[in-house]
């Protein structure tokens, strides 16, 4: 049978915060748009997003843009992008106002302002007293963000392509993008996306780790797409611990549970963030907070029978707040641990959340990778968003509440520089046959029939593999051996056969693509972590404590034929204002 | 442990079974785990799953006869024979995984978005806490569709009836004091069929896993309409 075809102007893959904003954007200038999505458009993680939004709208105490910008530089360990990040900061305010227009029902002051709150790594006049920057809807902003983009979008008829699995983006010999193939899963049949311009908003791999904060469908499909198409990843050894996951379960508590007054202590019921950041306390950096937790573990202050967690309290804080602002982890917390923050501590340990490496790009979201003339030549027609972009905002850590910022600035950013785009080329390129082929070839290789390993075992083995050799604290030769044991999955993935090759709804295939990609991104993770020899935000490394300005004040890119690593330059220049120069990190 | 699985694959089935897995039990076992550890013994089993923490509302199943999201429904509170059905009503794909476009055709239907008639502000749109105070117990709807696909009537008149979950959110925007559509909302609903199809059966109430109420919202957007046609 013919391989099926549409052509639209735009193909987005992904319909999270960052697709859906995109999306919106371009239907509103009667651009053609498509809409992928794996699964339908609000089961997308962004629906999982707790505590808020981040802009400097100064509804509770005094801000502004540029203190939002200093935070985020120093957050980022110096290592974001200046110039993406003044960009951000400054649209900040008006995307947060666009959100509420669209109808995102944020918690309201008394005044009838959007109600903000404290969170972690935000200060006032450059380092100055905490600041109230996080737009919130109680603690269910990411859900009522991404049904309010969905609802727009319902309004301005986008296409939408429902449980659709993106398998492989479609070039040409120039490395021009052209669309992708993307299979039903409801028929099992491929179909083939014509596109003037992709956007990949394909969002987290969070799926690396054991245990994790992200869902099941988050297995950085998008990120994998790009390496197999010649694109390198960017600082990929930058992973996310969120410090307040579920102990031994993951389920996210969010920072604005800090950000209320919630705080932490460990087993002699010592608020111990005091030691490690004299200011800050609970309320330091993500990467600060989840060190302290493991040390405090490490060196046996840990909480419950076997030590391994610590606690966070809120019952200080009246049943009240806990029901107005923090009702989502409330039922959370009632649900998995069955217990009530109100009363009682919930036990938390670090937890793998975000991933602040990906695709490169520019502020307008187009893929950039080094090419004949310099470290950052567009890649035709291709464009990332989101997640699994790396622009870099947040270069070696991510302040909470920046990346839903993150995915609508540049998911808009992304929008308007395509419709500039589809301007300047009107025509869709001729599609390339032996590019559709080898996409094709990806999709039949999992009929092949017979003994073999499942998906499960290595799926498993790959978890275990990342947590071990690649977790909160990292050292040489634990990730020597981590590449080793990796090379090793890959070399078993050839063997891995599906029991179930039937055609409709079948998910055990769908897990089969996932976990090829989980295994490149697993890659890309561990090799460049392995190059980096420094600490710097969340990447901790034992043989080399400190931070290394000189020698690593620059972005990793890892490209996957040959495993090969290449760096570029971090842009230290801001668009109008000055530099933000590295300086010591305290909290 | 037992659990008996609704299978169905048009591939290769030529009529549906129930089919019955010995799992171990875990403490603190949700039913998304059962059935994930029933995947793991035979990977053709198939359901819809993703968040783990009844947010994403994609894993809305019956089990032992009433609708639930399968990761926020403790194993141990499960009488067994634990048996686990798709959703009634709809047809089913592959086992537990049934066709819900009716279900968000109804939802597009109601117009789900904020609609402003007056220029926008260059800031917020103000609202007071206590009119926003009126969209809680709306908005955290996360369309999982265990209400509609409880609902008798929307059983029988699927494509007439809008459902409990489309109707809370028609009341969703007719209770923001934001929206400014209020007589075209409450115009398209008009009829025999569309909202006042619900006889009370409260159902859908006793089915939402977020605690909501679409029973009561139905009340309220029935009120609204009696009161603009006096
Ligand atoms: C529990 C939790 C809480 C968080 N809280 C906050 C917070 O309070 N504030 C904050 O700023 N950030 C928060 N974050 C981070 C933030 O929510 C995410 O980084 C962000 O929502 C990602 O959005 P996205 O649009 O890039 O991707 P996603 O929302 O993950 O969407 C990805 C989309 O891509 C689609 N997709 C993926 N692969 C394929 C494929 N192969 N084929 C087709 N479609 C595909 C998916 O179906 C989905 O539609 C939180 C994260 C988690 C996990
Ligand atoms: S109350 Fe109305 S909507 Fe709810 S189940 Fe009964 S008939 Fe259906
Ligand atoms: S009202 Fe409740 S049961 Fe119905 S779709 Fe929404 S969350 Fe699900
Ligand atoms: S898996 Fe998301 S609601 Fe159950």
């Amino acid at each position: 049978m013919a391989l099926a075809k549409r052509r639209f102007d735009t193909l987005i893959l992904g319909a999270g915060g960052a697709g859906l904003r995109a999306a919106l954007q371009l239907s509103n200038a009667d651009a053609r748009v498509a809409v992928v999505s794996k699964v339908f458009p609000t089961r997308s993680h962004t629906v999982a997003a707790q505590g808020g939004v981040n802009a400097a709208l100064a509804n509770v105490v005094p801000d502004n843009w540029h203190w939002h910008m200093f935070d985020t530089v120093k957050g980022s360990d110096y290592l974001g992008d200046q110039d993406a990040i003044e960009f951000m900061c400054r649209e900040a305010p008006k995307i947060v106002y666009e959100l509420e227009h669209f109808g995102v029902p944020f918690s309201r002051l008394d005044t009838g302002h959007i109600y903000q709150r404290a969170f972690g790594g935000q200060s006032q006049n450059f380092g100055g007293a905490q600041a109230a920057r996080t737009c919130a809807a109680a603690d269910r902003t990411g859900h009522a963000i991404l049904h309010s983009l969905y609802q727009q979008n319902i309004r301005s008829k986008t296409h939408f392509f429902d449980e659709f699995f993106a398998l492989d983006l479609i070039t040409d010999d120039e490395g021009a993008v052209l669309g992708a193939l993307v299979l039903e899963i409801e028929t099992g049949e491929p179909l083939l996306i014509e596109a003037k311009t992709t956007l990949i908003a394909s969002g987290g791999c969070g799926q690396l780790f054991r245990t994790t904060t992200n869902a099941h469908i988050n297995t950085g499909d998008g990120m994998a797409m790009v390496l197999r198409a010649g694109v390198p990843l960017e600082d990929m050894e930058f992973f996310q611990f969120h410090p307040t996951g579920i102990a031994g379960k993951g389920m996210l508590i969010t920072e604005g549970a800090r950000g209320e007054g919630g705080y932490l202590i460990n087993k002699d019921g010592e608020r111990f963030m005091e030691r490690y950041a004299p200011n800050a306390k609970d309320l330091a950096s993500r990467d600060v907070v989840s060190r302290a937790i493991s040390t405090e573990v490490r060196e046996g202050r840990g909480c419950g029978p076997d030590g391994d967690h610590v606690m966070l309290r809120l019952d200080h804080l009246g049943s009240d707040i806990v029901a107005k602002r923090l009702p989502g982890i409330r039922d959370t917390c009632k649900t998995f641990l069955h217990i009530d923050p109100v009363d009682t501590p919930i036990p938390v340990f670090p937890t793998a959340h975000y991933v602040m490496g990906g695709i490169p790009t520019d502020r307008h979201g187009r893929v950039v990778m080094p090419a004949r003339h310099g470290p950052e030549e567009v890649v035709s027609g291709l464009y990332a968003a989101g997640e699994c972009a790396c622009v870099s905002v947040h270069g070696g850590n991510r302040l909470g509440g920046n990346s839903l910022l993150d995915i609508l600035v540049f998911g808009r950013a992304a929008g308007e520089d395509i419709i500039g785009f589809l301007k300047e080329n009107p025509n869709h390129r001729p599609i390339n046959e032996s590019s559709v082929d080898k996409a094709m070839a990806r999709l039949k290789r999992w009929d092949q029939k017979g003994e073999g390993e499942s998906v499960k075992e290595v799926r498993d083995d790959l978890k275990k593999v990342m947590e071990n050799h690649c977790g909160v604290f990292r050292v040489e030769d634990v990730m020597a051996e981590g590449v080793n044991e990796l090379v090793k999955i890959r070399e078993r993935m050839a063997n891995v056969r599906l029991s179930d090759t039937s055609r409709v709804f079948n998910t055990a295939r769908i897990e089969a693509l996932e976990l090829e990609n989980l295994v490149d991104i697993g890659m890309a993770t561990m090799k460049s972590a392995l190059v980096r020899q420094e600490s710097r935000g969340a990447h901790s490394r034992m043989d080399f404590t400190e931070r290394d300005d000189k020698n690593w004040l620059k972005h990793t890119l890892y490209f996957l034929e040959d495993d090969r690593i290449d760096f570029k330059p971090v842009r230290t220049k801001p668009l109008s204002v000055d530099s933000f120069p590295p300086k010591a990190r305290v909290y | 442990m037992k659990i008996s699985v609704y299978r169905y694959n048009p591939d290769v089935d030529a009529k549906p079974y129930q089919q019955e897995f010995d799992i171990e039990f875990k403490q603190g076992m949700m039913l998304r785990d059962a059935l994930m550890e029933v995947k793991r013994q035979d990977e053709s089993f198939t359901f819809r799953h993703s968040c783990g923490e009844g947010v994403c509302g994609s894993d809305g199943v019956n089990v032992n006869g009433q609708n639930c999201l399968a990761c926020v429904t403790s194993v141990a509170d499960l009488k067994e024979p634990i048996v686990v059905r798709p959703f009634p009503g709809r047809p089913v794909i592959r086992d537990l995984v049934v066709d819900m476009s009716q279900f968000y055709k109804q939802y597009r239907e109601v117009q789900p978005y904020l609609v402003r008639k007056d220029p926008m502000p260059e800031v917020e749109i103000l609202q007071s806490p206590e009119d926003r105070d009126k969209l809680d117990g709306l908005y955290e709807c996360i369309l999982c569709g265990c209400c509609s696909t409880s609902c008798p009537s929307f059983w029988w008149n699927p494509d007439k009836f809008l459902g409990p979950a489309a109707l809370l959110q028609s009341w969703r925007f007719l209770a923001d004091s934001r929206d400014q559509m209020t007589d075209e909302r409450l115009d398209a609903l008009e009829g025999p069929y569309k909202l006042f199809r619900c006889h009370t059966i409260m159902n859908c109430t006793e089915a939402c896993p977020k605690g909501l109420n679409p029973t009561k919202a139905i009340g309220h957007i029935k009120q609204l309409m009696l009161k603009k046609a006096i």
